[in-house]
């Protein structure tokens, strides 16, 4: 792998440790996956951030870097916490867990990330360019980037989209090269999909078949950026897509000789119902990915003037909620019985310590891990019927 | 003997071999506190890794494993280099933040020619260790 003498430099240590992990880190992925040299990137993105995911170990290792000093040299942003962090004593967060939450946070600001805790920067501005290199970590933004932005990134752990954000690079290797930006399936979509669940259920399916390729969608119809946003989630969490193309709505489409799938009608109803346990549930979560304005929206025109029987919890950036607020979404939502929970998701705070046993929710990727993750019993429907 | 390789976390290190055929999953697999292996299902079960040269085909499991090789370290129960048939980001990334010396690729598959309790010299500057 080719470094520059300023490369080198920091290689050798001679810009301090914290920036020599950093580079060590980056070279010795490069090598893993045969790069040939470092690119640099316009923004890193980094997971790892939730107290519950990352525990005692990680904040030791995050603050090995923030204690020698490093600071980011490009925009980075965070992944969402484990808890919402001006309100997290309402949603029954224990204190012990929100003092380690609160000190993983301080030491990421301290080396100059923004506290975004989002896991859809790009509905809130951060929006990367066709073609730019950047380094980001959450699974369903790294498929939202790549596919429908066109940006280039590869699936980041958290200490390499740290490292990515220290030195301002990453290494050249998968998703930033043109020769992996191939599809190799070409899945044809006989169903017509209406619900960001339908788009949920098509992205477990498709993950599941296609595992860490290039899947390449024909769609019967146009779908929202939001559901694209869903499909994207879904299959990054029962696959490990990275990136997926639409034809007629993605600004890449390219084939290699691809493997055909057919979905139909009947495939999407089999999976919605394997991923219902029971429809009986102590709670509803809504926005995994986090909501747009839009989901929100929708969410306030549905339980507009009723009285809700079960909890509904409603997850999305601070920035959008704020903009609900002012739209008068959150106060229709509040009166109907329902919280709308910034900063963090369903899947990586501790709903399982909170006493929930059961949730309904509408979307596949919050399906597949509040199973595994937080031990739920899951009823897997869209907005309409899970806020009934 | 000497064996060249492919050095992914640079240092130098000398001491007993242990020699699993199994991945290893960090997270899990060890405990932190101690360095004892804690899968039942390992054949190195009930073994400790502080202070060996870990000998593993290759990590796998959960990311947070980097994290936890990084308190391995800090616990002082970390092995004092490793070495993989073809390392993968967690293990190398845990190595490297713990200044672990961790090599793969080498010249002889260390599973092979490696048996626990042999002494083994880890080059991860120069790039080779000597049985």
């Amino acid at each position: 792998m080719y470094l520059t003498k300023e490369e080198e430099r920091i290689y050798d240590g001679e810009e301090g440790v914290a920036k020599q992990k950093a580079m060590e880190l980056l070279v010795a992925l490069g090598k893993i996956y045969g790069a040939d040299k470092l690119i640099p990137v316009g923004s890193a993105q980094i997971a790892g951030v939730s107290y519950k995911t990352i525990g005692d170990a990680g904040i030791d290792f995050i603050r090995f870097f923030s204690d020698n000093g490093a600071k980011v040299s490009v925009n980075s942003y965070l992944n969402p916490a484990g808890m919402d962090l001006s309100n997290w004593a309402d949603a029954g967060v224990k204190n012990s867990f929100a003092k380690k939450q609160n000190e993983i946070i301080e030491i990421f600001r301290k080396m100059g990330i923004n506290i975004t805790c989002t896991c859809t920067p790009y509905l809130i501005g951060i929006r990367p360019k066709l073609g730019e290199h950047i380094a980001w970590s959450e699974s369903s933004a790294v498929s939202f980037v790549n596919s429908i932005l066109g940006a280039r990134t590869n699936r980041e752990g958290g200490p390499s989209s740290l490292a990515a954000a220290i030195i301002g690079k990453t290494a050249n290797y998968g998703y930033h090269l043109d020769e992996n930006r191939v599809a190799n399936f070409l899945v044809r979509v006989r169903a017509k999909l209406k619900t960001i669940s339908d788009y949920g259920a098509l992205g477990v399916y498709v993950g599941r078949l296609v595992q860490n390729s290039v899947p390449a969608f024909e769609l019967v119809q146009q779908a929202t950026e939001d559901q694209l946003k869903a499909l994207g989630a879904a299959m990054a969490a029962s696959g490990a897509v990275a990136l997926f193309f639409v034809k007629g709505q993605t600004p890449e489409w390219f084939l290699d000789s691809p493997e055909i799938i057919e979905v139909k009608e009947e495939d999407i109803e089999k999976l919605k119902k394997e991923l219902t346990d029971e429809k009986d549930v102590d709670h509803v979560v809504i926005g995994c990915p986090h909501c747009s304005l839009d989901e929100i929206k929708n969410i306030a025109e549905k339980v507009h003037g009723k009285k809700l029987k079960k909890e509904l919890w409603i997850y999305t950036s601070r920035q959008v909620k704020e903009e609900a607020d002012k739209q008068g979404y959150i106060e229709i939502i509040k009166d109907a019985g329902g919280k709308v929970i910034s900063d963090t998701c369903p899947v990586v705070s501790p709903i399982e310590d909170m006493g929930f046993k059961s949730t309904a929710t509408n979307s596949g990727k919050a399906a597949l891990y509040l199973k595994k993750l937080c031990k739920q019993k899951i009823h897997f429907g869209d907005v309409e019927e899970i806020t009934e | 003997m000497i064996i060249k390789g492919r050095v992914v976390s640079k240092g130098v290190a000398e001491g007993e071999a242990l020699v699993s055929r199994h991945a290893i999953s960090f997270l899990g697999d060890v405990d932190p506190k101690t360095g004892n292996i804690i899968n039942r299902g390992s054949d190195v079960f009930g073994q400790c890794i502080a202070d060996k040269i870990f000998i593993f085909p290759n990590g796998r499991g959960s990311t947070v494993g980097s994290y936890v090789i990084y308190q391995l370290k800090k616990n002082g129960t970390a092995p004092k280099a490793i070495l993989n048939i073809e390392s993968e980001p967690i293990v190398a990334v845990g190595a490297i933040i713990s200044g672990i010396p961790l090599m793969d690729k080498l010249e002889k598959n260390p599973l092979e020619i490696i048996k626990t309790g042999q002494k083994v010299k880890v080059n991860a500057e120069h790039g080779f260790i000597e049985l």
